[in-house]
Order: C-alpha cells, then structure tokens, then sequence
C-alpha cells in the first residue's frame, strides 16, 4: 500500500465519496445543460452580480449568484463542467491511444524505433508540458477541437513511457519467448500477450491524466487560450470574476471549488489504483 | 567522470535542439501566412508576395529552418512587431523579475517545506503528520491559478494587508511566490519526511545511538546531513519548475516577467518574443535538470558512475 492511500484511509476519505462525487460530476455535465440551460449572450443588466441565494427578476433562484452580465453562475458552472468532462476525457483517450501504440512498438520491438520514439518524447518533455500546449492552443486558435489536440499532444509522452516500461518487461518474460517459439505472429504476441500487461499502468496513469488535462484546459481557458468566449469553461468564468473579485467574490469562488473538489476525488480513486508514491515522476509529469 | 560530463553535456544540447524544432514547427509553421499576419487584411497579392520573399517565406521548409537555426544561435529571434525592437532584449528585460519571483518561492518552499517534513517525521502517526501529509496532498491538487485568485481574494480584496499586483514593493512578492510554490512545499515535506523516516531506521542511526550520542545529536548531526542531500537535488527540479509555472501565476498577479510577456506575445501573435521567452525558459529547464545530475553525483559519495 502507498504512502498517500495510506494517508488518505487513516483520514477515513473513503473512496466510495470519490466516487459519488464523480458519478455526481458526470451526471450534471451530461445532464445539468439540458434542465439548466445556459445563454452565453443573454445581459440582464437588472440582475447584475447579485449574492448568492438571491431571487433573480424573472423569480429563477439563483443559488450561487449572477455575473456581471446577469447570467447565473451555477448556470455557467454547470456548461463549464460539460466542457471540463469532454476535454478530460477526449484528450486522455487520443493521448492514451496514441501513446499506447507508440509505447508498445517502442517496448517490444527496441532498436531504432524506440530510440526515435523516445528521443521524441524526451525533447518534447524538455520544456514543461503546460509551456507547449499554451504555445499550440495559441497557434491554433481557441476552439474546443483545439484544446483538445493541443492537450493530447502534450501527454501521449506519459502513456507512451508507462506503455514502453511495461512492454520491455513483458518481452523478455518466458511465455512470450514460447509463443515466438511457437510461431505466433508479432501482432498477435503484442495484443494476445504484451497489451494485457499494459492495461493496468495506463489505466492508473489514464486516471491521474484525466484530472491533470481538466486542470490544465481550465488553465488555457483562464488565459484566453482555450475554448471561445461563447461556450462556458470553469477557466473562463474563473479569469471573468478575477475582475469583480471586490463586489462579486462568488463568480471566481464557485467553478474553482467545483474544479478542485472533481480533481480531488479523481486523484482519491487514482491512488487507490496505482501506487502513487513516485514523487520525482510526479514532479516530471507535470 | 569527464566522459560522463562530456556525455551528459551532448544530451542536453541535443535536447535544446529538439526543443528549437518543436517550437519552429509550431510557431512557424502552425500559425498560416505571417506577411498576411503583419500586413493585415487590406494587402494586395503582390504585396503579401513581396513581403513572403523579403521575410524568406517562399523558400523550402528545411532552408527555413536552416537559416532560423543560424538565428538562433546567433540569439537573433526577430524584432518585435508589438513592443519595436529586438524580441530577444524584451525577454531578457522581463527576466530579473521571474528569476526574482522564482527565488522568493524557493525561499518559501525551503523555509516551510523542510521544518514541516522534518516535524512530521518526528510525530509519524501523530495528527501532526497526518496534517502535514493532508496539507501536501491539498497543496497538489488545487488549481494554482485560482489559489492565486482566492489568495487575492482573501488577502487584498477583504483583509487588505497584502498588495495583489506589482506594485514595486518587496511586500507584493508575497502572494506570487506563495502560490507557486504551494504545490512543491507540500511536496518537498513529504519527501523530507519520507526520507527522514528511511534514514532514521539505518544501521548507522542504531550505531550513533548505542555509543550514546543524545537522540538531538544523531537527529541534528547524523540524520538530517543526510536527509539533504536528496532535498539539494530536487530544489534544481523544482526551481525549473518554477519558471514555468510561473507563466501562469505571473498573469494572475500582473507580475511583469517573462511569463506574463509570452502569454501577452502570443494573444497578440507577437511570435518572435513568444519565442524567445519559450527558449530562454526550455534553456532554463534543461540546464536546471543538467545541473541536478551533476550535484547529485558531486554532493554523495556513494552515488559512483556505475549507479548512475
């Protein structure tokens, strides 16, 4: 058991809660839009900033407060959750896909290919992963298909590295050398015997990615880099109530809170996958 | 040893390299036209063509390349078109600012990280380390970007003790360099911890005690000399992490280093002095890691090249 699960079991924050929460986050993105929809364009000046648990001018309830424009917070948070959900989970699928292939054929195969493949993934990982995607949404422009290319650029590296530790092990293992002995085809050693052995790394290391790519979409949105003004980011609405911290606290206050406690609980159920007590790689995962 | 120095020095100058290309594949290559960038909208076709040859964009890819890589040797990265005036010099006059914020939150992670691991390990079990481990792993997981916000929040906005953006005072460092180390503090107490711990239980510890030495003297004298060493060689880690970090935090706090030009130079499609700012940070980087090798190496004596 891990330092950190242990910490986290004798602090009796059960993974069951990670969960709930979770099921909860991922519920309200699919759904909350639906029965709270949210308009980027509509100003209601009679509403502006108002408090939290505040009766609006239409008699709508607006428990966490309005903005500067009139439009409800909890509203925004809620399309700002759909956006965090989809980016997590899209880029952490091509990102892992991609690392997946990569890293087995580095894994198994060695030779050239793994050394052009990680001399690739080490020069990327030369500067700071965040330093690159702020570079490549900037270049691409903000859009939501954007973000998502320039996160998933910055992490196959991590999948393929997981990947490729996993692969090399693997090879050299004894059921593998009787299965080339036997005659079976590379393709059918690598998805019959090498994936199986991967499957769980890259889903721990799929799991911690997830809650680092909606921290770092929130990022890019905060810094005009993410998606575009008319969708709604938990970033965006963050760097919008930077400017009314002084009479509307609420605005920079509700999406972060949301985006700490869904980052907080993906990282509970991490730990309880995987052994997270590496903190060098931590630091160079980052 | 001078093989290895030599070795090590190759890989990273190798590792700058790939950094220039990936950063003039996405820069010069990604963002379209830039004649069409700098001439804007109303230019007519022979003008824009014009421009493309004045500025060597009909030439090949690869001779591009070629000559930027010359540029950049050279440190010639292009004039701003934004601020006038050479892009490379607008970076390096944003730099004493980030270097001085980066040393501040070295500071902070330093003077609070150690004592608190060092305390934690000395209470294992106890509520304090519990604490201390519960802080850490808060620390990591919070967005820093709206921490900065929420500390502006508390300590400007309501308290009003503390300035929020850079107003010449050394008091304005306070909460830039909080937020930015905030992560690594908790961090860098848990290693500290970890590694106490580890030491702690080490044949040389029972040795010191059993000849008598006071359980402060092998604490002070023994355990933590050893303790430090690990802790030397992240802070180069941490230091790299810093400044790029610092990209970040430096917009939340107006603070007026190259962070906070970079994200400036690329929403406005500035690309020579966001160039320059990546490059100088990637340089940083590399040579910071660079550095953490060679102090591991130097600072133990039982690490041998063998063990590297």
């Amino acid at each position: 058991m891990s330092e950190r699960s242990a910490v986290r079991r004798r602090l009796g924050v059960g993974p069951a809660v990670a969960a709930t929460v979770l099921g909860l986050f991922v519920l309200i993105a699919v759904l909350g839009p639906l029965l709270l929809p949210y308009d980027s364009v509509a100003t209601r000046v009679g509403d502006r900033l108002l408090p939290p648990f505040s009766t609006a001018s239409d008699g709508s309830f607006a428990l966490f407060g309005t903005d500067q424009n009139g439009r409800d917070v909890l509203r925004q948070v809620i399309a700002g959750s759909r956006v965090s959900l989809l980016v997590g989970i899209t880029v952490v699928v091509v990102g892992g896909l991609v690392g997946l292939v990569l890293g087995l054929v580095a894994g198994y195969y060695g030779g050239w290919l793994d050394a052009v493949i990680s001399r690739i993934g080490d020069m990327q990982l030369a500067f700071p992963s965040i330093l690159l995607a702020i570079l490549l949404a900037g270049a691409l422009g903000p859009s939501l298909t954007n973000v998502i290319v320039a996160l998933a650029v910055t992490r196959w590296v991590i999948f393929a590295r997981v990947v490729r530790g996993s692969a090399l092990t693997t090879r050299g293992r004894e059921f593998v050398e009787s299965a080339k002995v036997m005659g079976a085809s590379d393709l059918r050693i690598l998805v019959h015997y090498i994936l199986p052995s991967c499957v769980q790394p890259l889903m721990v290391a799929s799991t911690v990615q997830v809650g680092l790519t909606m921290v770092a979409e929130a990022a890019l949105s905060f810094l005009g880099l993410g998606v575009p003004l008319d969708q709604a980011s938990w970033g965006s609405t963050i760097a919008n109530g930077r400017d009314y911290l002084a009479s509307a606290w609420w605005i920079a206050a509700v999406p972060g809170i949301a985006l700490t406690l869904v980052v907080i609980c993906i990282g509970l159920l991490g730990d309880r996958a995987g052994d997270g007590s590496a903190p060098a790689k931590e630091v160079a995962a980052r | 040893m001078i093989g290895y120095l030599v070795r090590r020095l190759a890989q990273a100058v190798l590792l700058l390299f790939g950094a220039v290309t990936i950063v003039f594949l996405v820069l010069r290559v990604i963002p379209g036209d830039p004649a069409a960038l700098i001439l804007g909208s109303q230019a007519t076709a022979q003008e824009l063509a014009a421009k493309r040859d004045e500025m060597g964009l009909s030439d090949p890819l690869l001779a591009q390349y070629a000559r930027h890589l010359g540029e950049i040797v050279r440190l010639d990265f292009g004039d701003s078109w934004r601020l006038g005036g050479d892009a490379f010099a607008a970076v390096l006059d944003r730099l004493p600012a980030t270097i001085t914020l980066a040393g501040f939150a070295l500071l902070f992670t330093l003077a609070l990280g150690f004592p608190l691991g060092v305390y934690a390990a000395r209470h294992k079990g106890k509520l304090a380390d519990r604490a201390v481990s519960y802080f850490s792993l808060t620390g990591q997981a919070l967005p820093a970007f709206w921490v900065g916000i929420m500390l502006v929040l508390i300590f400007s906005r309501t308290l009003n003790i503390l300035p929020a953006t850079a107003d010449g005072s050394a008091l304005a460092l306070v909460l830039p360099a909080f937020t930015l180390a905030l992560p690594f503090l908790g961090w860098l107490a848990r290693l500290v911890r970890n590694g106490t711990l580890e030491e702690l239980g080490r044949d040389y510890v029972r040795t010191a005690r059993s000849k008598g030495l006071s359980e402060r003297v092998v604490f002070n004298i023994h355990v933590l000399r050893n303790t430090l060493t690990p802790v030397i060689t992240v802070l180069g880690l941490i230091l790299g992490n810093f400044i790029a970090d610092a990209v970040i935090i430096e917009q939340v706090f107006a603070w007026p280093g190259i962070g906070s030009l970079m994200i400036e130079s690329i929403q406005n499609r500035d690309y020579a002095v966001a160039e320059a700012a990546i490059i100088l940070i990637a340089v940083f980087y590399i040579g910071l890691n660079l550095v953490v090798d060679l102090l591991y190496f130097a600072l133990d004596p039982r690490v041998t090249l063998e063990t590297v």
